[in-house]
């Protein structure tokens, strides 16, 4: 999560749970609470990296916080990133080496494996449809990322009944 | 492919398929024994359906999902009495009605099962109000009963203040929510319908999908044929069609949304 905590920084600085607060605010209940320590251990290797600059502010009633602003290298790294197009996403590589090699091996028919998998990710939209009404009306990132998942997965189940035309 | 390999491994859930699943309860709303549909071409047989066992209980949601071809529509069809079966027994409600007569079967829908397609067929030269009443009117609900069905089913659709308009007044997704109310009107045991969502943009399959489920919730019993994962993702059980056979059927039940696209906007690894 590199970048993303950079771009937060690059409008302004931080400490690690308001980054926390902003992805979660941002992205809604489809993503996954980005767990704190996980932040702040990404802080510490931009930081070692000259990425971002921490300064430790003093606060009275309770411990001490690391405020962290973007450095030149920091908002070089994030321009950059912004130019770049993004990877295609990528076909889900573990099922597909299952249903190539497993009938193979012997270890497993695709037709079981095909109704599994499809049942899988039945179940995943079911979590997804309900998360999309449930998603606040003015959230429109957050909305956008289930409805984004929900596509994917059309088109994985799509692509499922493919397989089974082609291999059973 | 191999017909022979499909059918070899159909065969061990063919024992949890029984039409009647669990003995002291209630017969199913709707079940079907050996159905199959042959469909003499010119160019030879084609068997659109090859011994379908399926089962649909009071206020079930079942989906039928399966690729172009796989007979699910057909299947649909059949079970609705659109289409004669060629083979097998189809039970609604206890009766064995797969050789009625088409006008027999005409009553039976009128009065117990609704049905919604792709293509609205709406009475273009009929208000939506009319298009809605009339359905109750034919199911037999009397003058007053039929207008208080009307009123309910365009309030809760969001639609009273189309009632007047004409059907090609409205945008594509009203009118599927208008035909949905026409399905419902006569109060039908069972809702049958093939791509309720076929053509529609993505608010407006959201709208007819929160619909079905608000009258599956209500105790409507939905037999839904449908590509559309998320409209298959809310049945109770999905059937999977493939080759005019059954391959699988399961209850549907919500997953932990670790696996996602979504989960993978970023890299929880840093």
């Amino acid at each position: 999560m590199r970048l993303p905590l950079l771009a937060l920084l690059a409008k302004e600085p931080a400490h690690g749970y308001e980054l926390k607060a902003k992805l979660e605010q941002t992205f809604g209940d489809a993503y996954p609470s980005p767990n704190i320590g996980q932040i702040y251990l990404t802080l510490q290797r931009l930081e070692r990296a000259g990425l971002v600059r921490g300064q430790d502010v003093i606060q009275a009633d309770r411990p001490n916080k690391r405020v962290y602003e973007l450095t030149a290298a920091g908002r070089e790294a994030v321009a950059t990133w912004a130019e770049e197009p993004s990877d295609e996403p990528r076909i889900r590589d573990d099922f597909f080496m299952k249903l190539a090699l497993g009938p193979m091996a012997g270890v497993v028919d695709p037709l079981t494996l095909i109704n599994r998998q499809r049942r899988h990710y039945l179940g995943l939209m079911r979590s997804l449809s309900l998360l999309a009404e449930q998603a606040p009306e003015n959230n429109k990132i957050g909305r956008l990322l289930i409805e984004g998942a929900i596509l994917h997965l059309q088109a994985d189940l799509d692509w499922l009944e493919r397989c089974q035309e082609e291999l059973l | 492919m191999t017909r022979a390999r499909v059918v070899s491994l159909r065969r061990p859930s063919a024992q949890l398929l029984q039409p009647e699943p669990e003995a002291g309860r209630e017969p199913p709303l709707l079940c079907s024994v050996g159905l199959t549909k042959v469909f003499r071409t010119a160019g030879g047989a084609v068997h659109a359906v090859r011994g379908v066992d399926l089962w649909v209980r009071r206020g079930e949601f079942v989906a039928i999902m399966g690729p172009s071809g796989s007979g699910k529509s057909t299947l649909l069809h059949v079970l609705g009495g659109l289409e004669p079966a060629t083979s097998g027994e189809i039970w609604l409600d206890g009766q064995r009605v797969d050789g009625l007569t088409q006008a027999k079967w005409a009553i039976l829908r009128r009065r117990h099962i609704g049905f919604v397609f792709q293509f609205f067929n709406l009475v273009s030269s009929m208000s939506v109000a009319d298009n809605v009443e009339v359905a109750a009117l034919v199911g037999g609900a009397s003058r007053r009963e039929a207008r208080v069905r009307r009123e309910a089913l365009l309030a809760d659709l969001g639609l009273t203040a189309k009632a007047q308009a004409a059907p090609s007044q409205l945008s594509g997704g009203e009118q599927q929510r208008v035909a949905v109310a026409r399905a419902l009107a006569h109060r039908p045991s069972l809702l049958l319908t093939d791509e309720p969502t076929g053509n529609l943009d993505s608010a407006n399959t959201s709208a007819v999908l929160r619909l079905l489920r608000r009258s599956h919730a209500q105790g409507q019993a939905i037999l839904l044929v449908t590509h559309d994962a998320r409209a298959a993702s809310m049945a109770d059980r999905v059937i999977s069609l493939f080759d005019g056979m059954i391959v699988d059927d399961a209850a549907v039940r919500p997953a932990p949304l670790r696996d996602t696209a979504a989960s993978s906007v970023f890299d929880l690894q840093g």
